[in-house]
């Protein structure tokens, strides 16, 4: 019991290997895996937290902070490599370049990372005449828009006047007066711009009419009627326009249907087609038939 | 009974837990030093299902990762006599080992040599109720046992059933699933004394473990120095430690037999120390470089410093020769031998068919302890060295941690005991219902 009464420890016991229980409990504990992970990374993590937010508390250096990592942001966006100076457009005649040049009001020289590409484009595409558009910054500083036009293929006749409208029926200027295109067909009627496919179609079987053919009318926004000179009418059904139009033309080829004095073709029933002779002809007819038969 | 049937299951349940976890530490508590293995178990490499051994013998399955060994204090005999200076001992072992393995373990197998130990065979009958052995039918004839008087104050460390039979047909390892009337057991039961154990127990909670298993170092070490044939065939494996010489019986790959007797090494250098009238140091530093127990003509001659811190010159530059040194340590190792055979012929060894003996333990590198041992035990006597086991350090090889060695075969293949069969429903007490409803309201 010498060692448990003496009060100092013995030189001897110093050399002793065995680790206090404090010291054997820290191992076991820096063994545990969470323990150790928590040091490793938790520890330096709360330090770097804390020392941020000690450093973001006071106003002035938050200030500081953000000016300073304006103006780092500025010089690069200022750099003469980011910098464009010209706007070029290609495709386009010069009214629509002038349109475009309208919407896209930019002072140059501007850096191109103040630029937003998809909106100028979408802005672009907003305008009637585009059909599509592409921007992009070439080398050199150059903002490059390349159009594409749309090419119109219909007149389209309203109560607003003459326009222009592409194959789609998309709108693509007003007109002035139709001897400007002579050549495109022209429709009518209300919301005839919504089936423009079907108008171009339509327009497309009639060429053997030639230029007999006046233009298309949309009649209550659901049929169309070929429009002849002479006063002449095709009226086509609301389904399946195109045969019934080739259906007539067959037979005016056949028989000189068109040629006759006749005011209206209406195939709006297929099975029945009914042709309304002008009140000229339904005279000579009358007359002709008591000429021969006195009556029958 | 009930009871330490409870507590073994527990410790095999938190065994399961360790594997489960993957590491678990082995601790072998010897009177001359503490041992610390850290295994890693990879859940490959299981005992085949026939019972025979795999490749690598089926040690394929673990890997010791740390390994620190540590001078025991506060042990003697193999029995804890100073808590406060075992409980430091085991820190040291276990925080270096730990330090090696780089991972933290919870779990720790012990085995420890004295204690006394005291080997018990039990046999039972019973009639089947079926024509089939199964599970319960072994459990209720395990049960069957009559368990003799083995006195207060001890406790049951290892039951095993050794054979089996089955009508007239004995030598089954595995009866289940044949068929028969009768179903009679060999069951081998140690005992030790329950103060030390519960010091043991005591000792590794006072170091923030938890344990999963306890073994004797008699069945450890057998485990680990005998071969496969020589388990089968019969043979004693004489672990010679420092304080305590423990002793394990073989048979047919079951232990049958364990007794230890209360002296080893550290009783030899107690004699050198006294015979010479030097510190026990120097006396175990000569008795382990220049010990024998044979001496020979050459060993008058080579003198030996024995030295001395006393600060006289003359006393601290006395030599004795070899062939002194020698006589002082023979006539011990003679006694140690003698008890050893004493036991041996108590247990009715001869009757063996094979007489093999190997001796393993620090003590057993004496030089010519072969020769010796042959003399006293008989012919076939052999020194044996643990099995290879992966990832041991080469430090860690030696015959002194063959219990060590062994007891982490143990862990990996764990023999089946007693409590490892449910226990037959009649034999539970009579109050288990109120101890049902007790758990009941304890829990919710």
């Amino acid at each position: 019991m010498r060692a448990l009464k003496s009060s100092g420890r013995v030189k001897e016991n110093r050399a002793d290997p065995a680790p206090s229980r404090l010291r054997y409990r820290i191992q076991r504990w820096m063994l545990t895996p969470g323990i150790r992970f928590g040091l490793k990374f938790g520890v330096p993590l709360c330090l770097l937290t804390a020392g941020g937010l000690a450093f973001l508390a006071d106003e002035a250096r938050r200030d500081m902070v953000i000016s300073t990592a304006q103006s780092i942001r500025m010089s690069i966006e200022q750099r003469p490599e980011f910098m464009v100076n010209v706007l070029a457009i290609d495709g386009v005649g010069s009214s629509v370049a002038q349109d475009v040049r309208e919407v896209v009001p930019i002072d140059f020289p501007i850096s191109s990372f103040d630029l937003d590409l998809a909106q100028i484009r979408e802005e672009i595409e907003g305008l009637d005449p585009v059909k599509s558009a592409d921007v992009r910054i070439r080398p050199g500083g150059v903002l490059q828009i390349d159009v594409k036009e749309r090419s119109p293929a219909l007149i389209w006749r309203s109560h607003e006047g003459l326009a222009l409208l592409d194959e789609t029926g998309a709108h693509v200027a007003e007109l002035g007066q139709r001897a400007m295109h002579p050549d495109l067909p022209l429709i009518a009627g209300e919301a005839a711009d919504l089936v423009a496919e079907e108008a171009l179609q339509l327009v497309a079987a009639a060429r053997p009419l030639g230029d007999r053919m006046r233009g298309l009318v949309r009649i209550g926004e659901r049929r169309w009627d070929v429009v002849l000179d002479r006063g002449q009418r095709i009226m086509l059904p609301v389904k399946d326009p195109v045969p019934a139009l080739e259906r007539v033309i067959v037979v005016s080829e056949v028989q000189d249907l068109l040629e006759r004095d006749v005011a209206a073709v209406d195939m709006r029933l297929g099975q029945r087609p009914t042709v309304r002779m002008t009140k000229n002809a339904v005279e000579s007819w009358w007359r002709i038939r008591e000429l021969n038969g006195g009556g029958l | 009974m009930t009871d330490l049937y409870q507590s073994q299951r527990a410790m095999r349940q938190m065994r399961r837990q360790a594997m489960q976890r993957g590491v678990v530490a082995i601790l072998d508590i010897g009177s001359s030093k503490i041992a610390c293995l850290i295994l890693r178990f990879d859940g490959t490499g299981r005992l085949s299902e026939d019972n025979s051994i795999g490749s690598l013998a089926g040690q394929s399955g673990f890997r010791v990762i740390g390994a620190a060994t540590t001078r025991s204090r506060g042990v003697q005999f193999g029995e804890i006599i100073a808590m406060q200076e075992t409980e430091r001992a085991v820190r040291t072992a276990v925080q270096a080992a730990q330090k090696m393995a780089g991972v933290r373990v919870d779990h720790v197998i012990a085995s420890f040599s004295g204690a006394n130990p005291r080997s018990y065979g039990l046999d039972a009958q019973i009639e089947l109720e079926g024509q089939e052995v199964s599970e319960t039918e072994i459990a209720r004839v395990l049960a069957a046992c009559e368990v003799p008087e083995y006195g207060p104050g001890r406790e049951v460390l290892h039951a095993q059933p050794v054979n089996f039979a089955l009508d007239n047909r004995s030598g089954l390892e595995d009866p289940r699933g044949q068929l028969g009337q009768s179903l009679a057991v060999d069951m081998h039961m140690l005992t030790v004394d329950a103060a030390t154990v519960q010091n043991v127990v005591r000792c590794i909670q006072r170091c923030d473990l938890e344990l999963a298993g306890i073994a004797s170092s008699a069945y450890a070490s057998a485990y680990a120095a005998l071969v496969e044939d020589e388990q089968e065939l019969g043979a004693a494996c004489i672990d010679m430690g420092g304080g305590s010489t423990s002793i394990s019986v073989f048979m047919k790959k079951h232990m049958i037999y364990a007794d230890a007797v209360r002296m080893g090494g550290d009783h030899i250098t107690s004699d050198i120390s006294m015979g010479l009238g030097i510190p026990t140091a120097n006396a175990e530093r000569i008795k382990t470089f220049c010990g024998g127990v044979h001496a020979t003509g050459a060993d008058d001659r080579d003198m030996i410093d024995i030295g001395g811190d006393t600060g006289d010159w003359e006393h601290d530059r006395r030599t004795v020769s070899r062939a002194e040194l020698i006589g002082i340590m023979r006539p011990r190792v003679e006694e140690i031998l003698e008890e050893v055979r004493c036991r041996l012929d108590a247990a009715g060894f001869e009757y063996l068919p094979s007489q093999q003996i190997v001796l393993t333990g620090g003590s057993s590198q004496i030089l010519g302890l072969d020769g010796l041992a042959s003399r006293v035990l008989g012919q076939q006597v052999r020194l044996g060295r643990p099995l290879r086991v992966h990832g041991l350090p080469q430090s860690a090889t030696g015959p002194g941690f063959s219990s060590a060695v062994g007891l982490s075969l143990f862990a990996a293949n764990p023999q089946d005991e007693w409590w490892d069969f449910e226990m037959p429903v009649d034999r539970y007490p009579a109050r288990s219902l109120s101890r049902a409803v007790r758990w009941f309201r304890d829990n919710w």
